[in-house]
């Protein structure tokens, strides 16, 4: 019978109860007294000079309170990066300034100029069209390749080129030279990972707010890491010590990543509502998201497989230009580097792998993590060239893929990281009872007889997550810690409060979270509540991206209620009068071994907070713990995916009928919000295959700045999908044994579907090697046509 | 964005020619122009206001002509700014040439929109520019040999319809 209780419960959200009723409290839901409205006046030139800025008719017009520029900013922070690569010379990468406003130029469409406050929305916007302001347009630079030749315009004046690093990683030349040298066949890939942009169902939103008087500003943002904010701001922007400042992510829309960042408008609305002395608000409309969120993807790979006479890999390589966009977002450069290049091993024990990107500089929105954040990249490289080598040898590209499985493990690749558990075959074999490799033959001739083509596509992937440890990611760049937190409060008649560093922006935490302190302690889900998102509140803790919460921020909260257990034994025994080592705590009741006396869970708390008979002299008064949890080793989710599509002949048009996913998560707190999961990431990443697409022209101009020309996977783009996670090998390092799953639906899948369509096209006979994403009707009727 | 195309003018090509550097004409052949001021040396300032899919916007901006080769050919170039809506700017070159019928004029516009025009307008730009730029050639035409459909002339009244409906208006100024 399925758990209805604890951890494997398959719960209900309990947050959907605000959700689904309107009664979220999101940051546009918050307006402060006395509030006033900002408007950014951004740059509608990619690249340019500002020769001329005249604010003054603007600040006559009615209700204009202050129109901030650059020059307000003059001698305060830019924005940080937070993770420092380090060239294939040893030089540092290339950091020039990312300034709140304009210093001067404009370097990409949407770069904030001006920031007009007024008592309305509308005459902030009215007076921001009375601003007069003249650039002179320089070339842009948008083409990466372009970009890197000698002569290109440059991006940022005091640096050399637009090559932000040059990065090389893995194997040793000579090693993976003489894997190319002594291949029996080579197969080489050249590929893009389209850019993508997030689209959060919420915008973005920051609300600040200063109290003169107590010399305290508050910053309600839609942020995924309130804490990170905060230092970030307050530390490097803004110079505002951390207890004078406080950060609150309430509900958050969705983030996906790009909510991650530290922005320049949240850092604007704080710095300004300490100027004017008045609360200010600012609320980005779906066009400005469009030009002012970080991106996500946009990688150009050229990609190599070396396999020897028995098709075992025995090497690979690859070349990647990285699109940084023309400033670095927080953690941009950390994306094509050790989020990707860790990851080229994939699934296969192939011995030497190298890696190369070059991150460039660009007229472009800066791009940062995105759901998958570089593994995305690295599963799509490596999973279409293993497709295509099996296509060119002519080997069932399953058996290609299990013959090269890492088998054993711990399993330490060429690439630094060490896999510490997995079972890629056992996915493998779930995945292909899941999809029905033998009934194909049947509907692929279903399909044929009227008249479209069918075609599946598999793949594996491999996924780091909870990236950690701090010491570990300290000597690779990163400027930041990457432990967690979490405070277990129990109150006097038992109930709980527990404070995390993750933030829940989708995830359910508010769900899954009580379920694991509520089967540790024996004790009803309802009587827990966790807290999150407000740095007032909550231990410093690093947030939620890179499917961490549960496996990092959940362990931080094991290691505190197993302090709390502890405690709670001590006060058990005191009461019973026994030996703290013969106290059990099981279903909410303390007991004496071998004996009938018990007290519940309740009297100890209580006893806790009225110490009238407690053991004062050895133990303090109060239940309350905190735990700060480091972890040893990434954990590495991976699976299989299968897809089934169908394929028009006559006009391209790609549908999935049937999509698979075999995933081990390790272990699974709560299946259904596991399964939710699963079904978001497999959305984005179909939609990346299939429709996402962001496009600029020559000039620098985003063509694609609106749901009319970005398209978003909509509920019929999209099958009924098969999601299992049985085949689970529980993370070694972890308490919890969990691994993460929130982003594995969209690194798994892209792959899946495009090698779903050139099997579909091949195997009409039309030879097509490659289609870049999206996998347009347009781009698969034209590779039909040769 | 690029596009060219041809038009006969049932005109001697210096009243063409003067057409097209005649503010008034100007005025009247750009579509959505409001106001029209300056000259073809020094150039002209106007206001424009159009629609482009969902950006409607008040475009003010200037346009200079260049490489003028009096009858045979000239140069417009154009930038118009729309405030939050971006901007468009852009050149063509026009040629004169006498035939039959009497002058044909091609004409080469390369074009660019930016900004707000860009990012909702990009899948519709190149057919409102064709739209723009047919609309302006053929408002041109009218002012010049009068309007192709006697039956669209309404502005011509009484003892000037008839005239109206064999001449255009600039050709009836300039032969008095």
């Amino acid at each position: 019978m399925p758990k209805d209780h604890g951890i494997g419960a398959a719960q209900k959200r309990r947050e959907d109860v605000r959700f689904l009723t309107g009664a979220g409290q999101y940051t546009d839901d918050i307006n402060v007294y006395g509030q006033t409205y900002c408007h950014f006046l951004r740059s509608d030139v990619a690249h340019g000079k500002i020769t001329s800025l005249d604010t003054s008719a603007a600040e006559a017009m009615p209700g204009v309170l202050r129109i901030f520029t650059g020059k307000d900013f003059e001698g305060i922070g830019g924005l940080p990066c937070g993770w420092q690569v380090t060239d294939k010379n040893g030089d540092p990468m290339k950091e020039p300034p990312h300034p709140v406003l304009a210093q001067g130029k404009v370097r990409h469409v949407g770069d904030p100029i001006c920031a007009v406050i007024a008592e309305t929305l509308d005459q902030a916007r009215d007076a921001a069209e009375a601003i007069e302001l003249e650039i002179e347009d320089l070339p842009a630079v948008v083409d990466m390749r372009a970009a890197l030749e000698t002569g290109s315009a440059k991006v940022h004046d005091d640096l050399e080129d637009n090559l932000c690093y040059d990065w090389q990683f893995g194997s040793d030349q000579a090693v993976v030279d003489k894997a190319f040298a002594e291949a029996a066949h080579v197969t080489t890939l050249e590929l893009v990972n389209n850019r993508l942009v997030a689209n959060p169902m919420e915008p973005r939103v920051a609300v600040a707010e200063y109290a003169r008087a107590k010399d305290e500003s508050t910053l309600y943002t839609t942020s995924q890491n309130p804490h990170v904010i905060r230092l970030l701001m307050g530390a490097f922007v803004l110079g505002i010590p951390e207890h004078k400042l406080r950060v609150v992510a309430p509900d958050v829309g969705g983030g996906f990543g790009t909510k991650i960042f530290h922005y320049a408008e949240e850092a604007f609305v704080t710095f300004a509502a300490r100027q004017i002395n008045r609360p200010v608000k600012w609320t980005s409309t779906r066009s400005e998201a469009f030009m002012s969120d970080a991106h996500g993807r946009d990688h150009v790979t050229k990609i190599e497989l070396a396999l020897d006479a028995e098709n075992n890999f025995i090497g690979l390589r690859t070349d990647t230009l990285a699109n940084m966009g023309a400033y670095l977002s927080t953690f941009s450069s950390s994306v094509p580097t050790w989020l990707h290049g860790t990851l080229m091993a994939g699934n296969y024990k192939t011995p030497a792998i190298q890696v190369n990107v070059k991150a460039v500089f660009t007229n472009t929105v800066p791009v940062d993590a995105y759901r998958g954040a570089g593994r995305p990249e690295a599963t799509f490289q490596l999973e279409r060239l293993v497709d295509k080598a099996a296509r060119e040898l002519g080997v069932d590209p399953i058996k290609l893929r299990r013959q090269n499985f890492i088998e054993s493990f711990p399993y330490a690749t060429p690439v630094a990281v060490e896999y510490d558990t997995g079972d890629y075959v056992a996915t493998m074999d779930k995945l292909e009872e899941m999809i029905g490799i033998p009934g194909f033959a049947a509907r692929r001739a279903e399909s044929e007889a009227k008249g479209k083509l069918r075609g599946l596509g598999v793949n594996c992937y491999i996924e780091a997550c909870g990236i950690a440890p701090s010491n570990l990611v300290g000597q690779l760049g990163a400027r930041a810690g990457l432990y967690d937190a979490a405070t277990v409060r129990v109150n006097a008649t038992g109930s709980i409060s527990v404070m995390v560093g993750a933030h829940s922006h989708g995830q359910g935490h508010e769900t899954a979270f009580p379920q694991v302190v509520a089967d540790m302690l024996g004790i009803d889900e309802s009587m827990i509540d966790i807290v999150h998102g407000d740095t007032s509140k909550i231990p410093f803790g690093m947030g939620t991206y890179g499917s961490r919460s549960l496996a990092v921020c959940g362990s931080a909260m094991v290691r505190a209620t197993e302090k709390i257990i502890n405690k709670a034994k001590k006060i058990a025994a005191h009461l019973m009068e026994a030996s703290e080592g013969d106290i059990e705590l099981k279903d909410g009741m303390f007991t004496v071994a071998g004996t009938d006396k018990s007290v519940a869970w309740g009297d100890v708390t209580l006893a806790a907070y009225v110490p009238h008979n407690y053991p004062l002299t050895e133990i303090e008064p109060g239940l309350e713990e905190t735990a700060f949890y480091d972890p040893a080793n990434f954990t590495y989710p991976a699976g299989a995916y299968a897809c089934e599509v169908e394929v028009d002949p006559e006009t391209g048009k790609v549908t999935i009928e049937r999509f698979a996913a075999a995933d081990d998560f390790g272990n699974v707190v709560n299946p259904m919000i596991v399964e939710g999961q699963v079904h978001g990431g497999l959305a984005q990443g179909i939609g990346q295959a299939l429709l996402e697409n962001c496009v600029y022209d020559a000039d620098g101009q985003l063509l694609s700045a609106s749901y009319m020309d970005y398209a978003m996977p909509r509920a019929g783009d999209v099958p009924f999908y098969m999601v299992d996670h049985s085949c689970a090998t529980p993370c070694t390092h972890n308490p919890l044994g969990v691994k993460g799953c929130g982003e594995a639906g969209a690194i798994g899948s892209p792959p899946a579907v495009v090698n779903a369509v050139l099997d579909a096209l091949n195997h009409a006979g039309h030879d097509v090697a490659h289609i870049d994403m999206p996998v347009s009707p347009h781009r698969v009727w034209q590779a039909m046509q040769g | 964005m690029q596009m060219s195309d041809t038009r006969v003018i049932k005109a001697p090509r210096e009243v063409v020619w003067a057409a097209i550097l005649n503010p008034e004409v100007l005025k009247a052949c750009v579509p959505g122009c409001t106001e029209l001021t300056g000259t073809p040396e020094e150039g002209f300032e106007a206001t424009v206001v159009q629609k482009v899919g969902p950006v409607k916007a008040t475009f003010k901006g200037t346009v200079t002509l260049s490489n003028m080769a009096e009858p045979e050919a000239v140069t417009l170039t154009g930038e118009g700014k729309g405030g939050a809506a971006g901007f468009a700017k852009g050149g063509a070159d026009v040629r004169f040439a006498e035939v039959e019928d009497g002058t044909e004029l091609s004409y080469e516009v390369d074009a660019k929109v930016g900004g707000k025009l860009a990012q909702l307008g990009s899948r519709i730009i190149d057919g409102f520019a064709k739209k723009m730029a047919d609309q302006f050639f053929t408002n041109l035409q009218d002012a010049v040999e009068g309007p192709s459909d006697p039956d669209e002339a309404p502005e011509a009244e009484g003892e000037a319809a008839e005239e109206g409906k064999k001449k255009g208006w600039f050709k009836r100024m300039v032969s008095g």
